[in-house]
């Protein structure tokens, strides 16, 4: 059989340029992957898994569905306003906020400053390898976080803003549990002592949400004054 | 019986039209196994090896999995409920009392709709919580962390579009506070109120800009979204695997 007489560009027009094989940047420590450890394939053992956790969920939310129907009020009358008129559950921790500041700080400022802080999350490199807070200059570090946590408080306090004054100063007692256990190697106390800043932040973060939320879904009566959920109102 | 069945299925694996639609015999063997991953168009994003740990219950919870099967719980429901629905008032609200009296499984139907969104919204918040403990937004994560958080918003802003479409007090005082918040934006704020609502109160054109935005623009944004977000799961090496998890305890 005769050979193909078309000579194809590759080896005839093929510019010589330098290929970077490999891009060494001054940070490549926190990228290295550690020992991968054993594998298994996806096909059968991770969709299994998927597959379980799909029907599983699936009927669980189907039997709830058939004994738990969702509301409907009257229709919409744009005269007839409920007191009080709350927002979906997941937006009551900011209607809770509003309720102690300003509409832009707790509406605009205060929503737009958590989505940024969360976009910027992974950008900030600091601790990358989860240092404990403790593990350095504790005392130095005490000191610093009681002053902002003090400042912080006093703030809240003057604003009457306790829905956010609890969950900050109970996280703040934790603190300070923690830097006096910090030489705990083991139980609770160890692990509350091996936590970095960034879980701190976190956990205060998701403290003050969790307790706004809850506050505003369960707490919250007649022009937003405080109510017992087992009481009765007449709304 | 079982084994009877199990070689009715392997037969039928082996025939020409099984191999001609899946591109592949039996799964019985690594390389028809990881043929089974990139073989097939809505697996191929996926990794054709996991490591072991990453599949631990507690190294995820499946709490991404587990947003996922909402989203799609949503949209099958969401089509069916489609059929149901005119955004127009006071139709809309006629349209639930319907799902209530007339459609066959009408209230079933909304329920599971309603369930599972509010299923997600609490599922995609503990997936970004367990991933930030976890420190599953690090190198090379970090993108994969923003596109996750762009999906929680989105997230909610489906969810609170489609609170407003059953049209009754519940949905258009919640959606009336909601809006409220937007006109403390400084400048801007009227403007873009108007935007979303198609006027300056909460009426009929509020509600077909939130129809859209629920039934067209956020899911499409979201199902784009998710694609890249499960891509670069697999292109970032996977889930984060913290060294603790090596003697199987955290």
């Amino acid at each position: 059989m005769e050979k193909n007489k078309i000579e194809t560009g590759l080896s005839s027009d093929a510019k010589k340029e330098p290929r970077r094989v490999v891009f060494v940047t001054k940070k490549t420590s926190a990228k290295v992957v550690g020992e991968r450890g054993p594998q298994l394939m996806t096909f059968p053992h991770l969709l299994i898994r998927e597959a379980i956790a799909f029907q599983v969920l699936v009927i669980a939310m189907v039997i709830v569905a058939l004994v738990w129907d969702a509301p409907l009020e009257r229709l919409a009358n744009p005269l007839l306003t409920p007191n009080p008129a709350k927002a979906p559950w997941y937006f009551l921790g900011l209607q809770e906020l509003l309720h102690f500041f300003p509409p832009f700080v707790a509406g605009i400022l205060i929503p737009t400053l958590v989505v940024v802080a969360l976009i910027f999350i992974p950008y900030f490199n600091v601790n990358i390898e989860g240092r404990a807070l403790w593990a350095y200059h504790p005392a130095q570090h005490l000191r610093t976080i009681l002053i902002v946590a003090l400042m912080l408080l006093a703030l809240l306090a003057g604003f009457h803003a306790w829905t956010i004054f609890v969950p900050t100063a109970l996280l703040a007692t934790l603190l300070v549990i923690s830097y006096t256990g910090r030489q705990a190697r083991k139980g609770w106390l160890g692990s509350l002592g091996s936590k970095p800043l960034s879980w701190w932040i976190m956990t205060w973060f998701i403290a003050v949400a969790v307790c706004l939320t809850a506050v505003g879904t369960f707490f919250r009566g007649p022009g937003w004054s405080w109510v017992w959920p087992w009481g009765t109102y007449a709304g | 019986m079982a084994s009877c069945f199990q070689s009715a299925l392997h037969n039928l694996r082996e025939t020409k039209v099984w191999k001609s639609v899946f591109r592949r015999g039996p799964a019985n063997t690594n390389r028809t196994r990881s043929l089974a991953i990139f073989g097939n168009l809505f697996l191929h994003w996926m990794p054709v090896k996991v490591r072991e740990k990453s599949l631990r219950v507690r190294a995820s919870y499946y709490l991404g999995s587990i947003s996922f099967i909402l989203f799609i719980v949503l949209f099958v429901t969401g089509i069916l409920l489609m059929f149901y629905y005119h955004p127009a008032a006071p139709n809309a609200y006629r349209d639930m009392k319907d799902l209530q009296f007339v459609v066959a499984n009408g209230v079933f139907l909304r329920n599971l709709h309603r369930l599972a969104a509010h299923l997600m919204v609490f599922a995609v918040f503990w997936h970004m919580f367990h991933v930030f403990y976890r420190g599953g937004y690090k190198p090379p994560h970090e993108f994969n962390w923003v596109v996750g958080v762009v999906l929680l918003l989105l997230t909610l802003f489906l969810s609170y579009t489609g609170y407003l479409l059953p049209w009754d007090q519940l949905a258009f005082w919640a959606v009336t506070v909601g809006t409220n918040i937007i006109s403390a934006m400084p400048f801007i704020g009227h403007k873009v109120r108007f935007l979303l609502l198609g006027g300056n109160i909460v009426g009929e054109n509020a509600l077909l800009r939130f129809y859209v935005l629920h039934v067209v623009i956020l899911p499409l944004a979201a199902f784009v979204l998710i694609g890249i977000h499960f891509w670069r799961v697999q292109k970032d090496g996977g889930l984060t695997v913290k060294p603790k998890d090596e003697d199987g305890k955290e």
